[in-house]
Order: C-alpha cells, then structure tokens, then sequence
C-alpha cells in the first residue's frame, strides 16, 4: 500500500516497466507517433501564453502595431523590464515579508494539530476534523464583511501585518489535514516506543516525530507558499497599493487608467511569476505532493 | 483530577489555538456575516452607525435573487462551471491518459503540463488580457490574429466581449491553468492501480482499448469525483481571474463574487453579506456530501 510518506516525496509513481514489455518500448508504430504528436501539440499550446509574455517583454514601441502581435521584436529592449521593476520592486519585498512567516506559522500550528487529531482518539475527533476540513472549502466571500470589520477593531495594521494573520488562520484546516495524514503513516511502534520510554505527548512530538516531519514540512511550506504568494482575493480587501502585495501593484500596473501598456504588464507578470515558478522547477516533487494531499484523498 | 490533567492536557494545549482560531474565524464570522444579510445595512451610515439598521429576515435574499443582475451572475457562474469542468476534465484526463504507459521525456511532459498552476490568476490574466482581445481583422491582436495567421481566421470573436457567452471565454484561462492539476491526480490514480489487474485482463484476452475501458477507467471513480469537487469548488469562487481580465464592472462577465466585491466597496453591507451567504450555501450543496463521504470511506 501507498504510505502518506510516498505521497508526498513519490506523488506519481513511475510507470511499470513490465507488461508492454522494454522490448515494445522503442518500436515505432503509427500509434505511438499520434501518441508523440499529440503531446507534442499540447505543449506547443500550453507554451503560447509564455511565448507572447516573453516575447512582449522585451518589445518597444516600434512594436505596438497589430501586425506585429506575434512576430519577435524588431529591437529588443529591456525598458520594460526596468519599468516594471521599478514599480514591483516594493511590492515583490512585501509579498516576502508575508509569505515567509506566515507560511512558517501555520506550518508548525498545522503540525501540531495534524499530530494530535492523528494520534489521538478522542470521542468527537472526526467531527472536529470535518469541521476543521470544512474551513478550507468555504468561500471567503461568506466571512468577508464581518471579518473586514474585525480586523479593523483588531487594531493590527492593514497591509502585511493583516494579511500574514489571516493566511495563518485560513491555512490552518490544509496544513492540518497534510501533516494529520502523514503522521497517520508514521509506525505505530516509534510513538508507542516513546511512550514505554516514558515520554510525554509533548516529548514525544518534539523527539521523535518532528524529526521524522521533514518532508511534509517542505511540502506544506511550498503549498502555503505558493497560495500566499498568488492571493488576491484577500489582498484586495485588505490592502492598499501603497502596502499591498504583488497581485495588487500587478493588477494596477495591468489595469492602469493609461491605456495598457502591455510589455510593461507582462514583464511585471513574468517578474510576479518567478518566486513560484522557481519554486516548482526546484521542488517539482514535493509541489506535486501537496497537490495531491490537498485533494482530500478518500 | 490531575491524572486526568495530564492526559487530556497536552494535547490540548496543542491544538486549542488552532482550534479557537478555526471556530471565530471560520464559524463565527460565518454566523455573524448571515446575521447581517438579515438587515437593511445598505448606506456607509448605517455602516459606522450614524443611521438606525432594522432587521429585515428574508427580504435581501428575495430581492438579490429576483434582480435581473444577480440572476444574470448565477447564470454566468453555471456557464463558467460547466466549460471549467468539462474543460479541466478533458484535457486533464487525456493527458494522464497519453502519459500512462512509458513514455519518453514524461517528467518533461508532466511539468510543462502542469506549470501554470504554479502561477497567480492574476499574472495568468495579463496574458490571457492580452490573448484574448476582441478586436478582429485589421486591428486583430492576441488568438485573432493568430487565428488570422494560421488560416483559421473563421474562429475570430469577440471572446469575453461577447454578452451572453463572454464569461466561457474567461474559464479558457482557467482551463489552462488548472488541466495539468487533474492530470496529476488521474496519472496518480493510473499508477495506483496494482499491475496484477492489468495482467489478469490481459490474460483474460482483453486488448490495451478493452483493458482501459472496462478494467481501468471504473477504478478512477473516486479520483474523478475529488477532481470535479476540487475544481467545482474553485469554480463557484471565481474572482481573481475576471477582475485581471475584464473589469469588475463589467456586466458580461460579472459572478457573485464580483457582485459581493461590487456591493462592499459601495457599503451595501446587507447585500454584500447576503451575496456570501448564497454562495457558502451553494458550495455547502456540493462539499458537505463529499465530506461525509470521506468521513465514512475513512472508517472502513
């Protein structure tokens, strides 16, 4: 059987080599050349917003005409690059400031809850997790009035500060439900062992079972990551474009009151885009992890 | 009394902030924001509590929902869900489905594939903003013009621009971004099947087609199901993508989230809570089953 812990560091196993045998691996039929054109078209259309975002970055004004939409630069030109820095730079440095500790908060409250409600049978603990689970499925639209109200009598700043609280909170019920399915893996006999030795729960979370955590703590900290990284709904509601995340300045360099100019926007995007990107060219593999732990499996 | 102390203890320092947390955050909100729908909170004085709010119970519910407007959102929402779906199920399927059996370069495949989930919808709607223009002939730019190039100049339209169907034209990106995620979870599903199922078909005298249709397929029920709920639920929130697309004042392309966004900034309190109530209900419909599905498929 698949343990969380395969799902997590092998999300998708490698296809077997038996059956069609190694041997039918390499022969060339008609079949397996549709096969290889068909996948070779899909990634030629996946690939076409990457072509225009990067080809469009790097056009001037000599550029602008319809004609020229798809054809490569006449003269490539970094201006803008430069002016999209210029006016994301800020932003970019924000949006770290939020995604680091938040991400890192509700990891760790994450893990503590997911060991607890794994390893401890309370009467009730099923109704608890549903309940907990069901705070992921919710739209925000169905808090938002009460929470923006909320939050301004918390006296915490808007901005940075608001927003690392409520994706810690709002992190809570996915970064749980990981760590409680990978410490459901975790041998029996490791935490009983513990136990016997006269340990604590608290001991026994800290020695034994956080050093065990490393993998499911790379994947929820690149699943938070990712999903602060890219939020707008919430920067929307509570932040401004002089303390707002990325999402904002890059939706109002996109939709400015100028006419767009699109180079500009799109090497904004490219640069909004480059922290998560590098992440899932990196850590393809535990990307992919958290993926399919999010996916709730029955 | 201090035995007890010291078992039940631990672990409940450990989850009760979380849990304290979930339970304001999640469900208390959740019953404060349905109270306020309940009122006639529509003006920025009656927000800062320079004018009186009566309660009204049903009546912003009513009203929302036999407005041309809102009805005109939920249709867009449906519309947007059903080509999301079939969009995401499709392309998502038929990529695992290629990628199943020993391919070259599959992790390529794969993470070309499955990119653009890593991306906001917000910096995917620059380009898409861009794709999608719905300008045609002359001043064609973005797919018009490469429809134009290609000789496929007859597919040209107006995309989200277009009053009745604009909003399909807005789950294209969508589709896009998020194929490669239920192409994961199918190609996960494929590789958890245990081998000995295909040998024995195969033995039995089933061909590849045979094999995949009455032995495979029907083994990726659940994965299908997770798949549609995931991407369903995603569906019913949409707000990032058409606010970077279109405008949020755009009435072709408007959801109820976009309304909610609309009424709030406007301080119609009432009905922007009461748009977050339909839509928690909505999604309530869809996820409540599938939780006490998983609770119950967890105790077998």
């Amino acid at each position: 059987m698949a343990t969380a812990y395969d799902s997590l560091t092998e999300p998708i196993k490698a296809a077997p080599r038996t059956g069609g045998g190694t041997a039918g691996r390499d022969r060339v039929t008609p079949g397996r050349i549709a096969k290889y054109a068909l996948l070779l078209l899909f990634v030629v259309i996946v690939l076409i917003p990457v072509y225009v975002l990067l080809v469009t970055s790097f056009k001037g004004t000599g550029d602008a005409d319809p004609s020229r939409a798809w054809s490569l630069p006449q003269v490539w030109t970094l201006e803008n690059w430069s002016g999209a820095w210029a006016a994301l730079q800020a932003p970019l440095w924000r949006t770290i400031a939020l995604v680091v500790p938040s991400s890192l908060i509700s990891a760790i409250l994450g893990s503590m809850n997911g060991f607890v409600l794994a390893r401890w049978r309370f009467p009730g603990a099923d109704i608890i997790f549903t309940l907990i689970l069901f705070g992921m499925f919710i739209p925000y639209q169905a808090v938002m009035i009460p929470l923006v109200q909320l939050m301004l009598n918390s006296g915490i700043p808007s901005g940075v500060p608001t927003l690392i609280v409520l994706h810690v909170i709002y992190g809570l019920p996915i970064t749980t439900l990981i760590f409680r399915n990978y410490y459901q893996s975790v041998p029996n006999e490791l935490v009983e062992a513990a136990r016997v030795d006269g340990a604590g729960m608290l001991r026994t979370y800290w020695s034994v079972v956080l050093p065990i955590s490393v993998p499911s703590f790379v994947v929820v900290l690149i699943w938070q990551f990712t999903s602060a990284w890219n939020d707008f709904l919430f920067a929307v509601f509570f932040s401004s474009s002089r303390n707002g995340p990325v999402t904002i300045a890059l939706n109002n360099l996109a939709n400015g009151a100028m006419l767009t100019d699109y180079g500009i926007s799109m090497s904004g995007a490219l640069l909004a885009s480059l922290p998560t990107l590098l992440v899932y060219v990196l850590l393809g593999k535990y990307f992919i992890g958290g993926l399919m732990s999010g996916s709730v499996k029955g | 009394m201090p035995k007890n102390i010291r078992r039940w203890g631990p672990p409940l320092l450990l989850v009760s902030p979380s849990l304290i947390l979930l339970a304001v955050f999640v469900y208390g909100l959740l019953a404060i924001n349905a109270k306020t729908a309940g009122t006639d909170n529509h003006t920025a004085a009656q927000t800062t509590g320079r004018a009186p709010v009566q309660w009204v119970w049903f009546d912003n519910f009513v009203a929302l929902l036999g407005s041309e407007s809102f009805q005109h959102s939920l249709k867009n929402l449906v519309i947007y869900t059903v080509v999301f779906l079939a969009g995401t199920m499709f392309f998502g399927f038929l990529w695992a489905f290629l990628l199943d059996r020993p391919v070259r370069f599959e992790g390529w495949f794969r993470s070309i594939y499955l990119f653009p989930m890593a991306v906001s919808f917000v910096a995917s709607g620059v380009v898409w903003r861009w794709l999608l223009n719905s300008n045609q002939g002359e001043a064609a730019s973005g797919l018009n013009r490469l429809f134009q190039n290609v000789g496929l100049g007859f597919l040209q339209n107006n995309w989200w621009n277009n009053p009745d169907w604009g909003i399909a034209a807005i789950a294209i990106p969508a589709i896009w971004q998020m194929s490669g995620y239920v192409m994961a979870l199918f190609l996960a599903g494929f590789r958890g099947i245990p081998e000995e199922l295909r040998e024995a078909a195969r033995v039995d005298g089933a061909n590849e087609w045979q094999l995949y249709r009455h032995v495979l397929f029907p083994q990726l029920s659940p994965v299908a199901l997770s798949a549609v709920i995931i991407v369903g639920h995603m569906s019913l929130k949409a707000f990032d993508l058409i606010m970077s697309i279109s405008k949020p004042a755009n009435y072709q392309t408007k959801v109820p989230a976009i309304d909610m966004y609309q009424f709030k900034l406007s301080f119609d309190y009432a009905n922007a809570a009461a748009v977050g109530v339909i839509l928690l209900v909505i999604v309530a419909i869809l996820i409540v089953p599938y939780l006490v599905h998983i609770n119950r498929a967890e105790k077998h």
